[in-house]
């Protein structure tokens, strides 16, 4: 694939001063401060895991009491999904979808700046969520972030600020999907067909639709619980004809599918990374495009596997049992497509490729716990224990964070302009995975042990497993300040990147972006590129 | 990362593990003592192999490509590599072995639950009540009625810290027991992993699962469903004994149930001092876990009840709180769990402890009149 591109740099003057953001319509600036925002909560949600790694330190109650525990453990779930991971994937999608796919911004910059600009009112909303029951504002959210009701209908006014912020963050996320998925369909460069598109920007095109299907049931389903609190009605309160289970199904109805929101972005920027490394094409790439969809049909019709002791029927529950088994299909055909994308391929390991090597390996082994999960008579054993917390932080933290991780890096030559320096990468690289595996990897033995999730207090036979998990926790978190250096440093100066930082990027279907100069100009591609 | 602070924390890691080479490094599910337990231990070690074997081979394959395909190595990358038969016909291969696999364990899943879900007519039948933060046992054959909380002399150092109770369940040996869950409040799980999976305890709905306790012992597990607080404070016991001891444990819990009930009912007047000492224990059986030993409550979550309005001012709000609860907070109607001679115990408790000393004796028949 080649491509004609022609820059006219004579129209890149960008307005100045704070309003430069405020009222920003450009993509890459927007872009831009998705990923700070998405780094900042990314502290604020580290910050209450570490809180509760050293709470779980030994038995007994130190740090904080139960309830505020309860509420840490929300936050972190709630910041780190909403607020790091999702406005990250944002962000990606906002500075490389149009240098991708050949387009000069979003096609609804306004509708992009809005989107934005909502995130940090609903930052502050759950901040508020957290102060409020300091000030006399009754219990906090002690529910978890799954919100189950009747626990949610006990807690105070928190609780009313956890479920605005969902709301905004939702108004958010749909504003945004809606924009991203009508500049893939819209805004491609000529001669750039459906079977030529970027892996990134069909993850996304996923990741868009899905958004738009499940957010509108979360909102109701929080809607519905803000009126049972205050409203008098009984959706879910069975004195009242309502049904406690009906929420869990609302919820996770959203909340299944939304796994593989917060993981088709990070599939997409593996498709980018592994055939750039290993200097030869994606092994299958329609099948794996077909494979995405698959996986996003699929992933909407198995959530009730989060509820398998609930009571549900025994057909009904063999049926979610058959669906969410079948998932490893699709999965384990992506994986299978990046390693025999590495097979026979050319392979150097700079710190994109070393963060994609290890996804694919703590990915997989996600899945495979993910198939032990899925059986249903073990899950009664596994439901609610340590095993699923570490299952889901090996599924989240490789397959969504560190994609993302591994975009950052192949992406900052071309933000910035300068190499970001490889030899602190790769320390990072090394540092964070070995961190988080000696932070998640015992978890599953404790669950197995019997010890419970979501306890603030622990009985002494968990003690060993728990103070090698919090050592691993607090290392995983100070490696990132690291991470934050290496950004800076890269920012500030550094070497100077060519507009083709990668010699192995224009590989298979590779994105317009190395076409453009690095740093790319404000308004990516003026005059449409013409692809062959 | 320098290699000092890397030494620093290989060190951190040694001293932890050193000095607790002596634990139990619990890492599995405990030995399955009944029959659905056993199937579902087997099928978790099946899964659990097949997982370790997937990931062996993804594993080799992968450090095979990675020491292999290396450009450092002088290794050209084959362009057409997906072009050929393998790269042509893996989206069918490839599934298909994935759906193998899929299929050989759902089968055999699907006959554990087969098992797991087996409704057959059980010898007795228990009902379990999740409550915050307790547990409340109705043997629904014998009409007995056991209320089970947290053990709070056990310190964070003992073994037992956090897995004991004051009244463990007792239960025999050898007889199908189908258990009914339910809730009074919030969500709860009863999960004792060696002999009884989860199902949750949910108000307004009965759940059922059962078991066949194979071995005699005393099994342990806790609360597995987030429901506030005192989440981690709701441990299980369950003493399995012969059928003889447990007929035996039968008999005498009826008698000590007939002999309070009839205390309770006596008409007795009772002295303030009589019922602060019996409401002590009540208190501490089942208050203390929100309104603390102290009284002291725990700050804008669970009020105090030294000093408290209610607790020092009308007699008459104070027994309507207790026995009716607080709709839509955690307070429970204690009503249907205590008796009367219960309740006026632990309102007089309440309205002289802590300095409430309000002088008030509170008796069984003023609690009836407020019922």
């Amino acid at each position: 694939m080649s491509t004609e591109a022609i820059h006219d740099d004579h129209h890149d003057h960008k307005p100045s001063g704070i309003g430069r953001w405020l009222f920003s319509t450009n993509h890459k600036d927007i872009g831009t401060m998705y990923l700070i925002f998405a780094l900042v909560m990314l502290f604020l949600g580290g910050a209450s895991a570490m809180m509760l790694r050293a709470e779980l330190w030994e038995p007994g109650l130190q740090i904080v009491d139960p309830d505020t525990y309860n509420n840490l453990l929300t936050n972190h779930a709630l910041i780190m999904v909403f607020g790091a991971v999702m406005p990250a994937a944002a962000g990606m999608a906002n500075w490389m979808l149009p240098m991708m796919i050949g387009a000069p911004d979003m096609a609804l910059p306004r509708l992009n700046n809005l989107s934005f600009w909502l995130l940090p009112f609903a930052a502050l909303m759950l901040i508020l969520s957290f102060v409020v029951p300091h000030f006399g504002g009754g219990v906090p959210i002690n529910t978890g972030w799954t919100l189950y009701p009747p626990l949610s209908l006990q807690a105070g006014i928190g609780m009313d600020f956890g479920i605005f912020t969902l709301h905004i963050l939702g108004i958010s996320s749909i504003m945004a999907s809606i924009n991203i998925v009508t500049t893939i369909v819209n805004m491609r460069a000529p001669g750039m067909t459906w079977f030529k598109l970027p892996l990134f920007a069909w993850a996304w095109l996923l990741t868009g639709l899905l958004l738009i299907m499940i957010m509108p049931v979360l909102a109701g389903g929080v809607t519905m619980l803000l009126f049972d609190r205050h409203f008098g009605t009984s959706f879910f309160d069975a004195a009242g004809g309502g049904d406690p289970v009906l929420f869990q199904h609302l919820f996770w109805f959203f909340g299944h599918p939304e796994v593989y929101v917060l993981l088709l972005p990070s599939i997409g920027i593996l498709g980018m990374v592994v055939p750039t490394f290993s200097r030869k094409p994606l092994f299958a790439y329609k099948p794996l495009v077909y494979s995405m969809f698959f996986l996003t049909a699929l992933g909407m019709v198995v959530w009730a596997h989060h509820q398998y002791t609930v009571g549900m029927s025994k057909e009904v529950t063999t049926y979610f049992m058959i669906g969410t088994i079948l998932i490893s299909i699709p999965v384990g055909y992506m994986l299978f497509s990046f390693i025999f994308t590495m097979w026979r391929g050319s392979m150097t390991f700079e710190t994109p490729m070393l963060f994609a090597v290890a996804i694919v390996l703590m990915f997989s082994f996600a899945g495979v716990t993910g198939i032990m999960l899925a059986v249903v008579p073990a899950d009664l054993q596994y439901h609610d224990t340590y095993f699923v917390v570490a299952h889901f932080h090996y599924a989240l933290i490789p397959g969504a964070l560190f994609g993302i991780y591994a975009g950052v890096f192949y992406w900052l030559p071309k933000w910035t302009g300068h190499m970001y320096d490889e030899r602190l990468g790769k320390i990072f690289f090394w540092w964070t995975t070995i961190a988080f595996n000696l932070t998640f990897f015992v978890q599953h033995f404790v669950g197995l042990a019997g010890m419970p999730r979501r306890i603030s207090d622990y009985s002494p036979v968990f003690t060993d497993f728990n103070q090698i998990s919090s050592i691993g926790a607090f290392a995983f978190g100070a490696s990132h300040f690291l991470f934050v250096w290496i950004i800076i440093k890269a920012v500030r100066g550094g070497k100077r990147a060519g507009d083709k930082p990668w010699d192995g990027a224009q590989v298979g279907n590779a994105g317009l972006e190395w076409a453009l100069p690095s740093p790319p100009p404000f308004h990516s591609f003026t005059t449409p590129p013409v692809v062959k | 990362m320098s290699k000092r602070s890397l030494g620093g924390l290989a060190a951190a890691a040694m001293v932890v593990l050193s000095g607790r080479v002596l634990a139990a490094w619990e890492h599995n599910l405990p030995e399955p003592v009944s029959p659905a337990t056993k199937e579902i231990f087997n099928l978790h070690m099946l899964t659990a192999t097949i997982a370790l074997v997937i990931m062996v081979i993804v594993t080799a394959i992968i450090v095979y490509a990675l020491w292999k395909f290396r450009k450092s190595k002088g290794y050209e990358a084959d362009q057409n590599f997906h072009k050929g038969w393998f790269g042509t016909w893996a989206w069918v291969l490839v599934p298909v072995v994935v759906l193998g696999i899929d299929m050989s364990v759902a089968g055999k899943a699907s006959k554990v639950f087969d098992l797991v879900e087996d409704t057959s007519t059980p010898d007795m039948t228990l009902k379990v009540i999740g409550s915050q933060w307790k547990w409340t046992y109705e043997y629904m054959d014998e009409g007995i009625r056991l209320v089970s909380s947290l053990n709070r002399d056990r310190k964070t150092n003992d073994p037992l810290y956090l897995h004991d109770v004051d009244n463990p369940v007792v239960l025999p040996v050898n007889t199908r027991i189908r258990l009914l869950h339910t809730a009074t409040d919030v969500l709860h799980a009863w999960w004792v992993p060696a002999l009884a999976y989860k199902k949750d305890a949910i108000p307004g709905y009965i759940n059922e699962t059962w078991t066949i306790i194979e071995k005699e012992g005393t099994y342990r597990g806790q609360c597995a469903e987030i429901c506030g607080g005192g989440h981690a404070f709701m441990p299980i016991v369950i003493k399995a004994v012969s059928k003889q001891k447990y007929a035996a444990w039968v008999k005498e819990k009826k008698l000590a149930a007939a002999a309070a009930l009839a205390e309770a009912s006596s008409g007795k007047v009772w002295t303030r001092d009589e019922l602060f000492s019996k409401g002590e224990a009540i208190y501490k059986a089942n208050c203390v876990a929100c309104h603390q030993a102290n009284g002291q409550g725990v700050p804008n979550v669970f009020p105090a009840l030294a000093g408290s309005k209610v607790a020092t001012g009308d007699i008459k709000v104070h027994l309507d709180t207790v026995i009716h609860g607080r709709p839509g907070t955690p307070m429970a109607a204690w009503g249907g769990q205590l008796n009367d001679l219960d309740i006026a115990s632990v309102v007089t408790y309440e309205r002289n402890a802590w300095g409430n000393d309000t002088g008030d004796a509170v008796q069984p028949g003023d609690v009836k009149a407020a019922r």
